[in-house]
């Protein structure tokens, strides 16, 4: 397991072949309690940059971007009724999207774990 | 704007070591929110009693060059379509600045006080409104308060927090304006707000803002609420946000204001008409309009945001208008929205439909306030 962070203040768990998304504790204090979380549906086949999810709080709507190729698998089943979840505890129970690579390599052009403090 | 040219407030550095998000708002740095966020703060104000600084709107004394009370009275009824000679000393009044065409130029609050009127402007409007007055009103001296401060104590507990230090509030009511002494500050207070709470409007000498703002925080029932709650409570208590809701393009009648004229300055009335666009929003007023701003009680969890057309039917194939502010309610614990829509359509319990993100979310009109105003009256 690897986790990776993109600038936009998301992560990005990865096994296998299996990436799952959330959002940064820096970003969940940013935009303040969320009050609705909708992820693409799972089948949906994105590309690096397309918008997987979009979180929103009182005041804004936030797009959640797809950091590398891949297909939606799973959305977090919890958030439509607790999307507060995604604030409390970003990094954990606050997961966004789960799925799958199809193009791994394309992991190396973001940040790990190591090499950026979340 | 770059942060370093925005401008601040006398409480700039009450909002900064309070945590304050600062943003910018209109030329200045303004607290969007501060720890708690903008969910508890909103609640804040309707359980308890919430502190915001309103620094950044425009205050304006008008007075008639010949002195008398009434005369600057008569001149402010040649821009804006309420009466304010009917309006008593130590009362306010909602009302607007319209131009030829009806629209709206900015909203405002006027209160009598004595000889002369005192005007509350938006931010964004207030270069414009007081060259609208200069240029109109060559009878009147507009003087612009510059060195005044505005905070707003709103909530079910402002009377009781205010009252600790001017025990006077208490005997007012509802768009009431006194001046009181508030700990060596002379205050100028209205009964009035923009969250649909009892509350009040305090103008005071900008030197004095931050020892008053702090003397009010000491009150457990009190905390600084900032402008992303204030924008939330107003949407809920069915007002309009200028810029969003009302703008040069929209009449008073269009958007359901028709209240704020009174029957003297209709048809028939006193001193009917008078005022720029007259004939077109007394004319709406007798004959209706094509479009009304209602309430919209979107279905679902997700907010419905401005911007967001609005339909007849799922297949997007009859536009009705589009939706001017939405976000999600803390009260009602549901989306909230506010637009415009064909009149056909604007009957409370009306069903439209919203296009959100290329979804048709369907939405009932809603009688507005979607939150009971508790006004002392």
């Amino acid at each position: 397991m690897t986790l990776y962070f993109t600038k936009d203040h998301e992560w990005i768990r990865v096994e296998g072949e299996t990436a799952t998304v959330g959002i940064t504790k820096h970003a969940a204090e940013e935009l303040g309690e969320l009050v609705f979380v909708e992820a693409r549906d799972a089948g949906t086949v994105v590309k690096a940059g397309d918008s997987i999810a979009v979180v929103e709080s009182v005041k804004a709507a936030s797009d959640i971007y797809a950091p590398v190729d891949g297909e939606v698998l799973d959305n977090n089943p919890q958030l439509s009724d607790d999307p507060a979840r995604v604030s409390s505890d970003p990094e954990g129970e606050g997961w966004i999207v789960k799925f799958r690579l199809s193009n791994p390599d394309q992991l190396s052009a973001l940040m790990d774990a190591d090499a950026t403090p979340p | 704007m770059s942060a370093d040219t925005l401008l601040h407030t006398p409480l700039y550095s009450l909002h900064t070591e309070s945590g304050g998000k600062m943003v910018p708002f209109a030329g200045y740095a303004m607290p969007l929110n501060y720890a708690d966020g903008i969910m508890a703060e909103h609640r804040h104000v309707r359980d308890h009693a919430g502190l915001f600084d309103v620094s950044h709107m425009g205050q304006v004394r008008l007075r008639a060059r010949s002195g008398d009370g009434e005369a600057a009275a008569l001149a402010l009824e040649r821009l804006v379509p309420a009466d304010m000679v009917a309006l008593k000393n130590g009362k306010q009044r909602y009302t607007q600045f319209t131009n030829e065409k009806g629209g709206i130029l900015d909203d405002l609050m006027v209160a009598r006080m004595g000889e002369s009127l005192l005007l509350v402007i938006n931010a964004a409007c207030k270069d414009a409104d007081i060259a609208h007055l200069q240029d109109e009103l060559a009878d009147c001296v507009v003087e612009v308060l510059e060195d005044r401060a505005l905070l707003a104590l709103q909530g079910p507990e402002a009377e009781a927090a205010l009252a600790a230090l001017a025990p006077a509030v208490r005997d007012m009511k509802f768009m009431d304006v006194l001046e009181v002494d508030v700990d060596g500050a002379l205050c100028t207070i209205s009964r009035s707000g923009y969250t649909g709470e009892d509350g009040f409007e305090i103008s005071l000498p900008a030197m004095d803002a931050s020892r008053v703002a702090r003397k009010l925080l000491e009150q457990p029932a009190v905390k600084l609420i900032g402008l992303g709650a204030r924008d939330s409570l107003r949407l809920e208590a069915g007002m309009c946000l200028y810029g969003s809701d009302i703008d040069e393009t929209t009449t008073p009648v269009e958007a359901a204001l028709e209240w704020s004229i009174q029957k003297s300055r209709r048809r028939g009335g006193a001193r009917a008409g008078g005022f720029p666009g007259a004939d077109v929003i007394l004319a709406q007023l007798e004959e209706g309009v094509s479009r009304r701003r209602v309430g919209l009680l979107p279905e679902g969890r997700a907010p419905v945001r401005g911007g967001a057309p609005l339909y007849a039917d799922v297949e997007f194939a009859t536009p009705l208008g589009k939706v001017t502010s939405g976000a999600f309610g803390p009260t009602v614990e549901a989306p909230v929205a506010m637009g415009y829509v064909a009149t056909d359509y604007a009957a409370p319990q009306t069903s439209v439909v919203a296009e959100l993100r290329g979804r048709a979310v369907p939405a009932v009109v809603q009688a507005l306030p979607f939150v009971p105003a508790r006004f002392k009256r």
